[in-house]
């Protein structure tokens, strides 16, 4: 299971550095999805999974049995993902508002702020 | 409690004016007292500090590694000062700021959210929460940044959301892989169990993410370009806020990391640190001499200065330390105030671009006077603040033997001085080009108070820099040995 995670996480970081330098507004945006994706797995993955073992305490027992799963790295993630959803929603409003400003989609023609 | 009071109050104020959005008047007064009540708060939890060391909360009453720490130690509380301060500083411009437009629309209570995730920053004690703070101090500078939507600040916005949003990927990634790697993410705790790893070349990795993810965001050498493409599009306020406090969180974080967590590594990460300090400061201020716009140029000296402060990290010792520290508590204050200064200049000039300016000594000779203290502050001049904040740095170089780094410092000190009187000859001294273009209305005298004030602020950092420098070589004491860190944060609490 490590190892298929692994690949697909290094897939989607490939995809999404892709995506980021292919210059174009909606591309970008993708690609930066893509990649807080694979930011999120790859926290899953080195967390450690552990397979059909719930973090739950059996009764009459003060602590979980182990082998239990880490409950903190979806815990994490979670949190990573309502962040990254918020940046993510606000970023296509001002990339939107970007295009209607500029009228280009192309991230080469925002120039007249650069030096 | 006192501890938590710099994260909650400003999230407190922000609630209130949101359930209140369209009273800008409200809003105004919420956010001055609001911001003078979090001075003083922090300023008491400075001294408690400074008396009591360093102070540590479970919030929740968890134990130590598996609840959520705020710690503050010297380094902390300074830096929560500074940035309420700030904060005060620019809320009392921005009140005087002829821009209402953009107060309606939610600016204050964005300010509080950004000083909240700054404080948050400042005093968390988990390498987790450290991202949650940057995020909440991001998104409320995406949106300040945004607000008015001109097409400057759009084009700057899509630059700097695009780049923070990647090294907010860079930083989680790496966060996961140190959860991963040693089973924690408290930094007290991280501190313990990274130092006892015995293959140190898997955390040695982490770590280059970590000062990849900081390094975006304090805008160090390779990773600098989105600031001065986006830091002097915003309204003046909020720039001279962007300037004051965010690259600095970038830098607090590296040199809490640095310290804490993963100490340099005098054969790898020590040099790598250096070289990044040195090649910051020079491109910086070649930059900044290329510029012909007053916000421009002080937006390429934020990055020179930026190198300033990862100097003193690189350098490692207590003298360096203590200089980043001193440093960032002078820079922070100069910085605001010049571009509150540009912003004064801009509404009564309506434009940035210094072959369009001039004549400003002779027809404001009070503001000529207050912007010479923080520029000449600011390239080092004696008796002002940057003065011995670069002569800490330079005798820490030269203890180490570092010649080449003091030589660069020296080398840039001397540049900023030449932009500086750039600025000066540019703006204030030639005379006026065309005076009948200027139709823009004499901005509000008020707006001189909080000028006025850091000001101040910079000539009492420089009388008293024996003082300063002593707390801020007391502050590097303890970011060199975290061993009263540790016990603040894993001993048990009575």
């Amino acid at each position: 299971m490590e190892a298929l995670l692994a690949a697909v996480i290094g897939v989607l970081y490939g995809a999404g550095v892709y995506l980021m330098q292919r210059r174009n507004m909606v591309k970008f945006l993708i690609g930066l999805a893509l990649l807080s994706h694979g930011a999120n797995l790859l926290i899953f993955t080195a967390g450690g999974l552990t397979r059909g073992a719930p973090p739950l305490i059996p009764e009459h027992a003060g602590t979980p049995t182990s082998p239990h799963a880490d409950p903190l790295p979806q815990a994490l993630i979670l949190t990573a993902i309502v962040i990254s959803f918020a940046v993510l929603a606000f970023a296509l409003v001002l990339f939107l508002r970007a295009y209607q400003t500029t009228g280009t989609d192309d991230l080469n023609d925002l120039r007249s702020t650069d030096t | 409690m006192m501890l938590a009071a710099p994260i909650v109050l400003p999230l407190a104020l922000a609630a209130a004016m949101l359930l209140s959005l369209r009273a800008v008047r409200l809003h105004r007064i919420l956010a001055i007292f609001g911001t003078t009540l979090l001075t003083v708060l922090s300023i008491r939890l400075l001294l408690d500090v400074r008396t009591g060391g360093v102070v540590a909360v479970q919030m929740g009453n968890w134990p130590a590694p598996f609840g959520i720490t705020l710690a503050a130690d010297l380094f902390s509380a300074i830096m929560v000062v500074l940035s309420s301060l700030t904060g005060f500083a620019v809320v009392l411009f921005s009140v005087f700021a002829p821009e209402m437009r953009r107060e309606s629309h939610g600016y204050h209570p964005l300010v509080m959210i950004l000083l909240m995730g700054v404080n948050g920053a400042f005093l968390t004690g988990d390498a987790f929460n450290l991202y949650v703070c940057f995020e909440i101090m991001l998104m409320a500078s995406f949106v300040l940044l945004a607000l008015g939507g001109e097409r400057p600040q759009i084009e700057g916005g899509v630059k700097y959301v695009a780049l923070n949003f990647f090294s907010s990927a860079l930083f989680l990634a790496a966060a996961g892989l140190l959860y991963g790697a040693v089973g924690t993410l408290n930094m007290a705790d991280l501190s313990v169990k990274v130092a006892a790893a015995e293959d140190k070349r898997l955390l040695t990795a982490i770590s280059l993410l970590f000062l990849a993810a900081f390094g975006i965001k304090a805008a160090v050498f390779p990773l600098f370009f989105w600031l001065p493409a986006s830091y002097h599009t915003p309204a003046p306020a909020v720039s001279a806020l962007f300037a004051g406090l965010l690259t600095k969180v970038g830098v607090y974080s590296m040199i809490r990391f640095f310290t804490l967590i993963f100490p340099l590594e005098p054969d790898f990460t020590q040099p790598l640190v250096q070289w990044i300090a040195a090649l910051t400061m020079v491109t910086g201020v070649l930059g900044a001499a290329a510029q012909h716009e007053f916000r421009r140029i002080l937006s390429f000296h934020i990055i020179s200065q930026i190198g300033y402060m990862v100097l003193g990290l690189g350098l490692f010792t207590p003298l360096g330390l203590a200089g980043s520290v001193f440093y960032i508590l002078h820079h922070i204050i100069v910085k605001t105030n010049l571009f509150l200064i540009a912003g004064v200049v801009l509404y009564a000039r309506g434009t940035g671009e210094l072959s369009e300016l001039g004549g400003l000594y002779r027809s404001r000779p009070f503001l000529s006077l207050l912007f010479l203290i923080p520029a000449m502050s600011l390239a080092g001049l004696p008796p002002l603040s940057g003065f011995f904040a670069k002569l800490a740095l330079l005798v820490a170089g030269l203890r180490v033997q570092a010649w080449a780094l003091v030589a660069a410092a020296l080398a840039v000190s001397l540049l900023t001085l030449f932009s500086m009187t750039k600025i000066w000859g540019e703006a204030f001294w030639k005379a006026e080009p065309d005076p009948s273009k200027n139709h823009a209305p004499p901005p509000h005298p008020a707006l001189m108070t909080p000028i006025a004030l850091l000001a101040g602020v910079t000539l009492v950092i420089g009388f008293f820099a024996g003082p300063l420098l002593e707390l801020s070589l007391e502050a590097a004491e303890q970011l060199l040995n975290p061993s009263e860190y540790l016990n603040a944060v894993l001993g048990q609490k009575p």
